[in-house]
């Protein structure tokens, strides 16, 4: 797993999963994207570290936010960038994914953006691209989404400065999340106090124990002294699955209120890694609230992007 | 037909209680006797065999050969020769081929296709449902008459309980075992790999012990309903063996093999979303393995089989839960049984006994012992020649094992096929 994400010098070629990054990487990745954050404030706000490069987001799942942050990103990196949604076209066609892949890198392309509904899409095919290519997981399944993970790790720097005093609790569907799954990795890796998961036993794995968080079903008690809270978005199709009965007796249980805000820390920050469904999992007025840092994620997600492209295209040696 | 004699062996020969140094003299296909020259013998092949073990040649209870069908992943020569190699001599085959084994002219172009290949005896395994759908009988009777040895609905689920339940008391009125592959599908819920801290860690659909236990437990209240003769097929999980050991000790005709992958590797050894790894039942957890082995030892279970699970190249090349499970495992089956001896798990006598006799005993069949009169089925092997699993060495047409590029120790010298020697190293 390491060697795959690794180039020899130890340095990031791909960007699949936190799993395996130790915490000089992810803080370098923080470092940089910190620089970024700074430019759309500069008159110019592009920077020429990608010029010539050739830039694919691979969609094989619809995504307007990831795709549009990483549109964006690789606009302000000076890239060429092409965006192909292939969950209605090629596939459909019964091309298989390393077709895809095949005819895309005939095209000389340098990197791939992926986001495909299956896990571990990202690491075949990182393991069976051209060499020279790398390539970026933006959510592949259940597995990983390692760019919203970081772009989250970020936010909670910024408005904590530190990760070891941290309490940190994760709200809803642990089980089907990419997301949790890497905040999680992010997080133990980051050295937090704590990470607490809080979800009923239906939405949450089994061995959840092992990815090195404490589980809990009931929500008050997961909030208690919180200093970070990260919600989650709810699937509708749960409800069908019989994993849950209906949206209100969720909302009940496991919806964010300014009454169960009350048992957390009194400058928790909330995050949501959007879109949010207001009334199933947060209450409309915390969405909004003072310390929800809803928008700012979203803001940050373009600076960790271009980090991210930067640093795995410059591990090359080939980015002047 | 060829004399064949072998000389200076160690046999064993759990069947007949033997394990000493000594020979075998085989003539007209059949073992002739042990030790004692017969008079007149003379051999037209004499096979040394110091310092290595002759035994019975193997019986695979489940082994598919992709053929009829699926001649892309392997042949019934291709892989009837890789079994040769590995001194399986005679092997079963589940019915999930294609066309599914629910006719005689099935069986028949089988029968017609390994017996003109001429490396083992192939027992094809009947549809217990037509069409494998899990919903209408098959004609058993007439799978039988055309020398089916079993019948099993494979991979598939059925469509209730009523119709496993009818299908236990009709085959078991033609006198017809049945192996069945535990797994609640309801449950199982198209998972890839075991619902533990792999799954969990990898975000992959897990399927639970729980859905093959639920099956077993089911199925061993059936078989007291309806009097069926019944074998679990590759066992993978504690719960799953607790159970079948109680139906045993409650007096239940209920047997069970253990493929043998499940018996050395677990969640912990797969490399994270490498397909080679993906097989079902998953490779469960360090306490499933090592309950395994337990019931091994003890008997609970009997048999060890490969679960032979060819694949092209194509077939495991996506992302994990995308590719096709299933391993190619008949030429790691001796070095990883001899694997077990040497952690002590079992004694080499009783290794022997779970590819031998034990598994001939749940078929019913005269084979798997060395007792005159019985088909000269043998295996002579070197317990300590190490060798590389790699191109040079692999005969199967599949090369999707996770012991791929390993050295294992264990190999086989000559096998012996009805009298015939189909393979020598």
């Amino acid at each position: 797993m390491k060697d795959l994400q690794l180039n020899k010098e130890g340095r990031l070629k791909h960007f699949l999963t936190i799993d395996g990054l130790n915490k000089d990487i992810l803080t370098e990745i923080l470092d940089v994207a910190e620089s970024f954050s700074t430019m759309p404030a500069q008159k110019v706000n592009k920077v020429p570290l990608l010029r010539g490069k050739t830039i694919v987001n691979l969609f094989f799942e619809n995504s307007t936010r990831t795709r549009t942050t990483f549109e964006l990103a690789a606009t302000r990196l000076s890239a060429d960038v092409l965006s192909i949604n292939i969950a209605a076209s090629a596939t459909s066609k019964g091309e298989s994914l390393l077709d895809t892949i095949r005819n895309l890198e005939a095209m000389h392309v340098d990197m791939f953006v992926v986001r495909h509904a299956i896990s571990g899409a990202g690491h075949f095919i990182a393991q069976n691209t051209a060499p020279h290519i790398s390539v970026i997981n933006a959510g592949d399944g259940q597995h990983a989404h390692p760019t919203q993970a970081m772009l989250d790790m970020f936010t909670i720097r910024q408005y904590k400065k530190k990760f070891d005093h941290l309490n940190v609790v994760i709200i809803g569907d642990i089980l089907h999340s990419r997301v949790a799954r890497s905040q999680i990795q992010a997080l133990n890796v980051l050295g937090v106090k704590e990470i607490r998961v809080v979800a009923p036993k239906t939405l949450l794995p089994q061995n959840v124990e092992s990815l090195g968080v404490k589980p809990f079903n009931n929500i008050e008690q997961g909030l208690e002294g919180s200093d970070v809270i990260m919600m989650l978005r709810l699937q509708k199709e749960r409800m069908t699955s019989a994993l849950l009965p209906n949206e209100r007796e969720y909302f009940k249980c496991f919806g964010l209120t300014e009454e169960r805000l009350k048992s957390a820390s009194h400058d928790a920050i909330i995050m949501h890694p959007g879109p949010i469904n207001r009334g199933v999992e947060i209450e409309s007025s915390i969405a909004d609230g003072s310390q929800s840092v809803i928008l700012q994620q979203v803001t940050n997600g373009v600076a960790i992007r271009m980090a991210i492209m930067s640093l795995t295209m410059q591990s090359k040696g080939d980015v002047s | 037909m060829t004399k064949i004699h072998i000389t200076n062996g160690h046999i064993i020969d759990p069947a007949n209680n033997i394990d000493q140094l000594g020979a075998v003299y085989v003539a007209e296909g059949k073992i002739l006797s042990l030790n004692e020259q017969p008079s007149g013998f003379t051999a037209d092949i004499v096979l040394d065999a110091t310092n290595n073990i002759v035994c019975p040649g193997f019986i695979d209870l489940s082994a598919r050969l992709r053929d009829p069908g699926q001649s892309y992943k392997g042949t019934i020569q291709s892989e009837t020769i890789a079994a040769a190699s590995a001194g399986i001599t005679s092997l079963c085959l589940p019915p999930d081929t294609s066309p599914v084994i629910d006719s005689q002219a099935v069986v028949e172009l089988i029968n017609d296709k390994s017996q003109r290949a001429g490396y083992s005896q192939v027992y094809p395994i009947g549809a217990l449902t037509h069409q494998l759908a899990g919903i209408e009988l098959s004609s058993m009777a007439a799978l039988k008459e055309a020398g089916c040895i079993a019948v099993s609905n494979a991979m598939a689920p059925f469509s209730s309980l009523l119709v496993l339940r009818r299908a236990m008391e009709y085959a078991s009125s033609h006198n017809l075992l049945v192996m069945y592959h535990p797994d609640e599908a309801s449950l199982s819920n198209n998972g890839c790999a075991h619902e533990g801290i792999f799954s969990a860690r990898y975000g992959l659909p897990g399927i639970p012990s729980a859905s093959e236990a639920v099956a077993v437990a089911q199925c061993i209240e059936l078989a007291e309903l309806t009097g069926c003769r019944l074998h679990f097929s590759q066992i993978s999980c504690k719960g799953a063996a607790i159970k079948i050991q109680q139906a045993q000790k409650y007096g239940l005709a209920v047997s069970a093999d253990v493929s043998i992958h499940q018996l050395h590797l677990t969640e912990n050894d797969i490399e994270p979303f490498n397909s080679v790894y993906h097989v079902l039942p998953p490779l469960r957890t360090v306490k499933d393995k090592q309950h395994l082995r337990d019931s091994l030892a003890k008997g609970t279970i009997g048999a060890i089989c490969s679960d032979h699970q060819p694949h092209d190249v194509d077939a495991k090349l996506g992302a994990f839960p995308e590719t096709e499970p299933g391993i190619s495992s008949l030429e790691t089956l001796l070095p990883l049984m001899l694997r077990l001896v040497k952690d002590n798990e079992i004694t080499l006598s009783q290794g022997i006994s779970t590819l031998t006799q034990n598994p001939a005993k749940i078929l019913g069949i005269q084979r798997g012992a060395l007792t005159s009169g019985f088909s000269a089925d043998i295996c002579i092997f070197d317990p300590t020649l190490k060798w590389d699993v790699n191109d040079d060495n692999w005969k199967s047409s599949g090369q999707n094992t996770p012991f791929w590029g390993k050295t294992l120790e264990g190999r086989v010298m000559h096998t012996v096929q009805a009298g015939k020697v189909v393979y020598s190293l």
